[in-house]
């Protein structure tokens, strides 16, 4: 059922009785032609985009938890394209692009906010670092200013001006960022992908490859075999284990990121700032809690969850930034398996293997990329051939050197 | 006890005249909502209010609602306040864990105008339209409106109270603790676990969120050893603080269980006093590393989910009996009890015996035991399989509608409902590491799953309910840890308690409710919401918490996930088992953000690093910047100058006569062995071994996928001696990459290394004149004319009739220069002996503005150029990898792409307005073309103002850059409104030859 | 999380960096071709289970360590120097 003013105010004198499923929960087919591996948001993307721009229909997700369980429910909600290399720009613009006319096309409030993001410099080096960055962002027609110490204290007056460690000299800011809330993505990519035949298969997990002379021709699942023309994996965080059942092994390793909320207060921060001389960022999300992160914990992981080393270093920077948050209380605190890769930047690539194509790698940039990410990956499965948005994305670049590496830190995933 | 009803202690209309565990001859004084009250020492806020008989303290988040208290302890949703004022506001502090004290200010949230007149409890009557999920389904149109209109709106409906107005005034610390035994819990079956491992000589450490030790044996009344159980709970105190191994904290709270027996805990050190005390922290927090750990952290109550139950007054039936037991206090006076469990009639028994008239006790089971019943001592009505249908109340409660077992409606005028829906365990601990709790359905509630390694769980916590069981789980669980610990001795005598009955059966919806039906109470999400989510297809708990915000407040749902899951189980004719919990995180209690970061704010935020040199510089009037964790001297203004000034003559100062810079900063590791030379020829891309001892020479360090990683210079100070410099911001990286290839690549190798950035202290003299000084500096007996000490010497001297120090003829700016190294604590006497040498020759200070500026024009690469991306080819160095051997990177710098035609090469620029400034990150667009990604040539890497050829210069990295060489660009900086035609150059701009380096 | 340095004692993670994969990075090719350090430097098993890394103790003894840890549950099962794994990875 199609959502709006006037579906909440009958419902409201219905007792809500007439709301229906947002989206299917059907048994799996012993066929499609094409099988998604990941009802995450790249997963849903990829679907909904390869039944709405590319017109497939006999499609499915399979999806080993519930929808929306991996990174998309347990990011910070950041979307922007404030991104340096050419390989990068133009794709992540594309996907703010996207997400700026995403509610009215998916008919869901996904409250895509774009309050702006900020990030500040605290020496002449980073400056330089972020004119170099802000620069390629305005050559690509992507919206980027450069502001000074007084430009930042008017959008946050509440920073640490007069005593910092590393003073704040000014920042890099695009207006056009903001945050998305984050759960709402999976499910209006699910609902919108359901309404155009995407069979939604929720608790139904890959264990295994249909593989012959090369060529994958379906998934082994916990509720049985399903064939498929064509098997696409968007299962970030698990990449290296679902590729590893094909026999693939990944530029990738597996590392936590945690991220904290607040308990909710009165409006404080309006964007979101990321702090230059610390590993930190935050916004405030519509509730009310401060949503806030940091580095990754550096060590491989599984677990979802981190150390408190990696807490304090968090919690040292955001009163370093902000000495008004000591009396505030973080609520919670959790973490999310990333996909580190070997360059910091994804793949969204076909594989040696026919049919399989892969998309992985996302680091912690993924959330931001969600729609872009369904997009290209969609067209690269449909018309098995990359998209010029992802071309750069390529498997074999680490082989080649082509190397999207943004800060500079080289073949070590954990610096990135 | 019944004339307590009227009496009126010391203003406070209802605090029973005598009982409770509280200091009367303290009375204390505080404010809520500007209101003038009083209580005693040994209250919360939370009791302190009730006994001044304020029901009313906060709003809900979504609807506004009135609401009361519902519990007593931490778990507590409703009664959420601003506690103090200005820097030191808290928002959302649990009045029931505010300790209260002297002068306390607290201030309700959330409201306006008035906590009574609250408009926009308007949102209320919307409540239809405002179901779970809502604003997923509208605000969408237009588009542009979400920003400029509906979320302006509702951000500023959001959130509950107001952050501090300025930075937090009060000190935190972090602290480290060792023990083999952490306690987690002071009730019944925490202390039984103390006294048995500690008496046995394990390091206990007992940590109580409290202030008091007892749990809920100061909360009930029973006895142990046929004494009252606060007694029994003393004379264990008193033993247990007696004893040198253990460590009792009060106030402090566990809040998150870490890898490794790591144990998070916050200690409130100061929060139960007006003003944090001078040289102490506001709070603590702590990292216990513990090789056991017992958890003992008891139970919570769970509401029951019917018509208006989050009205004030209507409260958890234990928290009524910790307001009446522990606080003396009187949460109403007409009171009904519901109940699925025996529990409830434990508070009728203490209710009546406080003198509160119990008018009802509803249980919802039809049939309760006999012993049960008669246990309520009061003249009650009972109404056996009955249920609470709706809670008549404005801001208090006035009465309710009863439905009995044959479905007659009763309504029951009363002032309070204490109502038990059984309890929880806090199993939230053993979660924390990956844990997931297992339904027992004996108890009705979840218990520990699979717990972190080394913890037990012992009484309530466990799902042992009765008092005389959690004596005895304590007691046996600090045994087996004893035992497991190998600490000798054997099990302690269990004192005597009996059990009373625990039986619940439970009711987790009264589906006639008739209103809204709250199961969390803070978020108001309604048993209405639990089931359209349901019915919409968030049908897995996880969806179902992020559709509705169920167990997403400042509680975390402690009160309301085990309800909403088991409504949702239901919906789905699952067994809760199968539907599961959401996963528990950490923190259990909220964490104040200032404690976990400790001191390590404003300038203590990092270290700060100051050379051996500094006070000279400040004393010259440097003006010191933050280089990394270093502060370094920028430049040296003379009167009015600028920056720009003053660095132009520093240059020149140094290009025409002398200049010393202090560079102590850099990296130093000194490298020594018979392999010592074979190890640098695999570290360096060039060549080591040929290097003589006594010569220095510029080495170019690769990463393994072939870009550069550092450069510096290394001198042979023996035939097993090797002093390796390295940029200041890699110090430690390079250090940690050296050791790598040594002891994980090449172990065999016969090399040992050491920092010694920190030993030595370090200085440039640099300039036509530095022979000069440099000669009047060291001691005679060391020839160092030019042609004894060439260029790329490097030698051990002394100073001063004998201290210590190393020469090098390397240089940087391009002039004849050396660099000066003394010991550390020679440091700054030795910048005023070269001050001093070069007096006659006018030695100048210089800045490492002024050092950017002659790298810059000497084209010498830096951070801006070593940005990770660049090849030595990129660089112009490729004549640097040696041929004729391995090396750290050599393979993978000859991927195709680090070989391409159109790949960035370094290159200078000039503007072709020598007027004109170019500035650094302006990108390269060729002449006449628009400014485009696809049109990007590369970009400004590093500029400069040169005086020395009068213009500002640049060094950039351009594609296919050294063809270029001779052509114009653009230098187009679109931030910054700039557009500048510019020379590609070679990236030498002053004394191409190094003629002057020779001197 | 706490590592059992052989030379420091039980020491907290945050005197320590990581490095990656100890059967990987150890294992430098001597065979210079592409492909084999395009192997070396990239393709790692990322195992959701034991997992041999390298362990820097930057804050203590500068050794450098092998451990061997549960990627999915952060125990740690042993820890070794990695000098003495030479020549055998």
């Amino acid at each position: 059922m199609k959502y709006s003013v006037f579906s909440l105010l009958s419902e409201a004198i219905r007792g809500g009785t007439g709301w229906t499923p947002a989206w299917r929960e059907p048994e799996p087919k012993s066929q499609y032609d094409i099988v998604i591996v990941g009802g995450g948001g790249h997963g849903l993307a990829t679907a909904y985009y390869l039944a709405k721009e590319h017109g497939l229909k006999n499609i499915a997700v399979v999806e080993k938890g519930h929808i929306g369980s991996g990174n998309v429910g347990r990011n910070t909600t950041i979307i922007r394209s404030n991104y340096l290399l050419p390989a990068n720009t133009p794709f992540y613009e594309w996907s703010l692009k996207l997400w700026e006319g995403l509610e009215q096309d998916f008919n869901f409030n996904a409250m895509v906010s774009q309050r702006g993001v900020l990030n500040l410099y605290h020496s002449d080096s980073q400056r330089d670092a972020y004119v170099r960055r802000g620069n390629a962002m305005r050559l690509n027609g992507v919206d980027a200013e450069l502001i000074d110490a007084d430009g930042v204290r008017e959008i946050a007056p509440m920073l640490d001006f007069h005593n910092a460690r590393f003073p704040i000299e000014g920042g890099l800011l695009q207006r056009r960022g903001g945050t998305v809330r984050h759960d709402a993505v999976a499910w209006g990519y699910a609902r919108g992908a359901d309404q155009r035949g995407v069979d939604i298969l929720q608790h139904t997990e890959v264990k295994g490859f249909m593989i012959e002379n090369g060529r994958v021709f379906g998934v082994e699942t916990s509720r049985g075999p399903i064939k498929a023309k064509k098997v696409g994996l968007a299962c970030a965080g698990n990449s290296s284990r679902v590729a590893a059942m094909a026999g693939l092994q990944l530029p990738i390793e597996s590392h936590v990121l945690q991220a904290f909320v607040s308990e909710g207060v009165k409006p404080l921060i309006d964007g979101v700032i990321t702090f230059g001389a610390g590993h930190f960022y935050v916004s405030q999300s519509d509730k009310g809690g401060l949503v806030y992160g940091g580095d990754i914990d550096g060590y491989n992981s599984y677990a979802q969850r981190g150390n408190l080393y990696t807490i304090e270093d968090v919690h040292e920077a955001a009163m370093a930034l902000c000495p008004s948050f000591g009396r505030l209380r973080m609520v919670r605190h959790w973490g999310g398996i990333m996909d580190m890769s070997m360059d910091g930047s994804p793949i969204i690539d076909k594989t040696p293997l026919e049919g399989l194509y892969l998309n992985c790698g996302w680091c912690y940039g993924g959330f931001k990329a969600t729609p872009a990410s369904g997009w290209c990956f969609a067209h690269t499965i449909a018309r098995d051939q990359p998209h010029t948005l992802n071309a750069g994305f390529r498997l074999d670049r680490f082989a080649t050197g082509h190397l999207i590496d943004e800060k500079g830190a080289g073949a070590q995933a954990n610096l990135h | 006890m019944t004339a307590s009803n009227t009496a009126t202690v010391n203003g406070q209309p209802f605090r029973q005249s005598r009982g409770g565990h509280l200091e009367r001859s303290r009375p204390l004084s505080f404010t809520f909502d500007g209101k003038n009250y009083s209580g005693f020492g040994g209250d919360t806020l939370a009791s302190a209010l009730m006994a001044n008989g304020v029901k009313l303290l906060a709003r809900s988040f979504k609807y506004h609602r009135p609401h009361g208290l519902l519990s007593a302890g931490s778990e507590e949703p409703n009664a959420l306040v601003e506690l103090r004022t200005d820097a030191r506001r808290e928002p959302n502090t649990r009045a029931t864990t505010v300790e209260l004290f002297e002068g306390l200010v607290a201030t309700s949230q959330n409201r306006w105008p008035s906590l009574e007149f609250d408009v926009m409890a308007v949102n209320g009557l919307a409540a239809p339209l405002l179901g779970a999920g809502f604003y997923y389904k509208t605000f969408m149109w237009p588009a542009a409106f979400w920003e400029k209109l509906y979320e302006p709106l509702i951000r500023r409906a959001a959130g509950l109270g107001r952050a501090a107005n300025a930075g937090d005034p009060d000190r935190y610390e972090k602290a480290f603790a060792h023990c083999d035994v952490l306690i987690i819990g002071s009730g019944p079956a925490g202390l039984m676990s103390a006294l048995a491992v500690a008496r046995r000589g394990a390091r206990v450490i007992l940590a109580e969120e409290d202030f008091a030790l007892g749990g809920r044996l100061l909360c009930e009344r029973q006895e142990i050893n046929g004494q009252p159980a606060a007694d029994w709970v003393h004379s264990i105190e008193s033993e247990l603080a007696a004893l040198p191994n253990v460590t009792i904290m009060r106030r402090t709270t566990v809040f998150g269980v870490y890898d490794g027996g790591t144990y998070g805990a916050l200690q409130r050190v100061n929060d139960h006093v007006a003003s944090v005390p001078e040289h102490q922290p506001r709070q603590r927090a702590w990292r216990i590393i513990a090789k056991r750990s017992i958890l003992a952290a008891g139970a919570i109550e769970r509401p029951l989910v019917f018509g208006n139950n989050d009205r004030p007054g209507v409260m958890l039936a234990g928290a009524a009996r910790t307001y009446l037991n522990r606080f003396a206090a009187m949460p109403g006076q007409k009171v009904v009890i519901f109940t699925a469990g025996d529990d409830g009639w434990r508070t009728a028994r203490d209710a009546a015996a406080a003198g509160l008239h119990v008018e009802a006790i509803v249980d919802r089971r039809p049939d309760v035991a006999p012993d049960v019943t008669a246990s309520s001592g009061s003249e009650a009505r009972v109404i056996l399989g009955g249920r609470i249908m709706n809670v008549s109340a404005s801001h208090g409660v006035r009465g309710v509608g009863i439905l009995d077992r044959n479905g007659q409606r009763t309504t029951i005028s009363c002032d309070a409902v204490f109502m038990s829906g059984g309890w929880s365990p806090t199993v939230n601990l053993t979660c924390h590491l990956g844990g997931k709790p297992q339904w027992n359905e004996a108890i009705a509630a979840f218990v520990p799953g699979a717990k972190p390694a080394q913890m037990i769980v012992a009484g309530a916590a466990n799902g042992t309910f009765a008092l005389g069981q959690c004596l005895r789980a304590g007691a046996e669980s600090g045994g087996a840890v004893a035992s497991d610990l190998g600490l000798a001795g054997g099990p302690i005598e269990c004192p005597k308690a009996d059990d009373e009955p625990v039986a619940v059966t439970p009711l987790w919806y009264v589906k006639e409710s008739t209103g809204l039906a709250f199961v969390d109470f803070q978020n108001d999400v309604t048993a209405k919401d639990v089931g359209l989510a349901a019915r919409e297809g968030y049908r897995s708990v996880e969806l179902l918490k992020r559709y509705t915000t169920l167990g997403m407040a400042t509680d975390q749902g402690k009160t309301a996930n085990v309800n909403g899951l088991a409504m949702l189980a239901a919906s789905r004719n699952l067994d809760i088992a199968a539907v599961g919990t959401t996963v528990y995180r950490p923190p259990f209690v909220p964490v104040a953000i200032g404690a976990l970061a400790g001191h390590h704010r404003g300038k203590d935020f990092r270290p700060t690093r100051r050379t051996p040199a500094h006070d000279w510089a400040v004393e010259q009037c440097g003006v010191m910047r933050e280089s990394g964790a270093w502060l370094r001297a920028g430049w040296f203004p003379k009167g009015d100058e600028d920056w720009l000034a003053a660095t132009s003559r520093e240059v020149e100062a140094t290009r025409n006569g002398v200049g010393v810079c202090d560079v102590s900063t850099l990296g130093k590791i000194d490298i020594q062995g018979s392999d010592a030379a074979t190890f640098l020829d695999r570290v360096y891309c060039n060549t080591f071994s040929t290097l003589p001892v006594g010569r220095a020479r510029y080495g170019l360090m690769l990463r393994e996928d072939g870009m550069v990683m550092d450069d510096g210079t290394t001198s042979r100070l023996g035939q097993e001696h090797f002093l390796m410099t390295t940029t200041t911001a890699n110090a430690g990286p390079v250090m940690q990459h050296l050791e790598f290839c040594h002891q994980c690549l090449w172990p065999d190798l016969d090399v040992q290394m050491v920092s010694v950035s920190e030993q030595w202290a370090q200085f440039s003299i640099a300039g036509p004149r530095a022979q000069n000084v440099v000669s009047r500096l060291v001691d005679r007996q060391h020839d160092v004319s030019l042609s004894a000490f060439a260029y790329l010497g490097a030698r051990e001297v002394s100073l001063a009739g004998g201290c210590p120090a190393r020469l090098f003829r390397i240089s940087y700016s391009g002039e004849l220069a050396y660099e000066l190294a003394v010991p550390a604590r020679y440091g700054d006497a030795a910048a005023r002996a070269i001050m001093m040498a070069g007096e006659a020759f006018s030695i100048t200070p210089y800045g490492t503005e002024a050092l950017s500026v002659m790298r810059i024009e000497k084209g010498h690469v830096a951070g801006n150029e070593l940005n990770g991306t660049t090849t030595a080819r990129d660089l112009g160095l490729a004549r640097m990898m040696s041929t004729k051997k391995d090396y750290i990177g050599r393979v993978m710098a000859g991927r195709p792409a680090f070989l391409a035609e159109d790949r960035w090469d370094l290159v200078g620029i000039k503007p072709v307005d020598r007027t004109a400034r170019i500035r650094a990150g302006a990108h390269f667009i060729g002449i006449g073309e628009k400014p485009a990604t696809e049109r990007d040539r590369g970009y400004v890497t590093s500029v400069a103002y040169s005086p020395t050829v009068g213009h500002w210069i640049g060094l950039g990295l351009l594609n296919a850059g050294r063809k270029a060489i001779g052509s114009r660009m653009r230098a187009v900086d679109l931030l910054r409104d700039s557009d500048i035609e510019v020379e590609i150059c070679d990236p030498v701009f002053v004394d191409p030859k190094g003629v002057r380096l020779h001197g | 999380m706490r590592i059992p340095c052989p030379y420091c004692g039980d020491r907290s993670n945050d005197e320590f960096n990581v490095l990656g994969d100890a059967d990987a990075l150890m294992n430098r090719p001597s065979d210079p071709s592409l492909s084999a350090f395009d192997v070396y430097l990239h393709a790692r098993a990322n195992p959701a289970g034991h997992h041999r890394e390298l362990w820097y103790h930057h804050g203590g003894c500068r050794r450098w360590l092998v451990v061997t840890r549960d990627t999915t549950s952060h125990a740690v099962l042993d820890v070794a120097l990695a000098s003495k794994f030479q020549g055998q990875p």
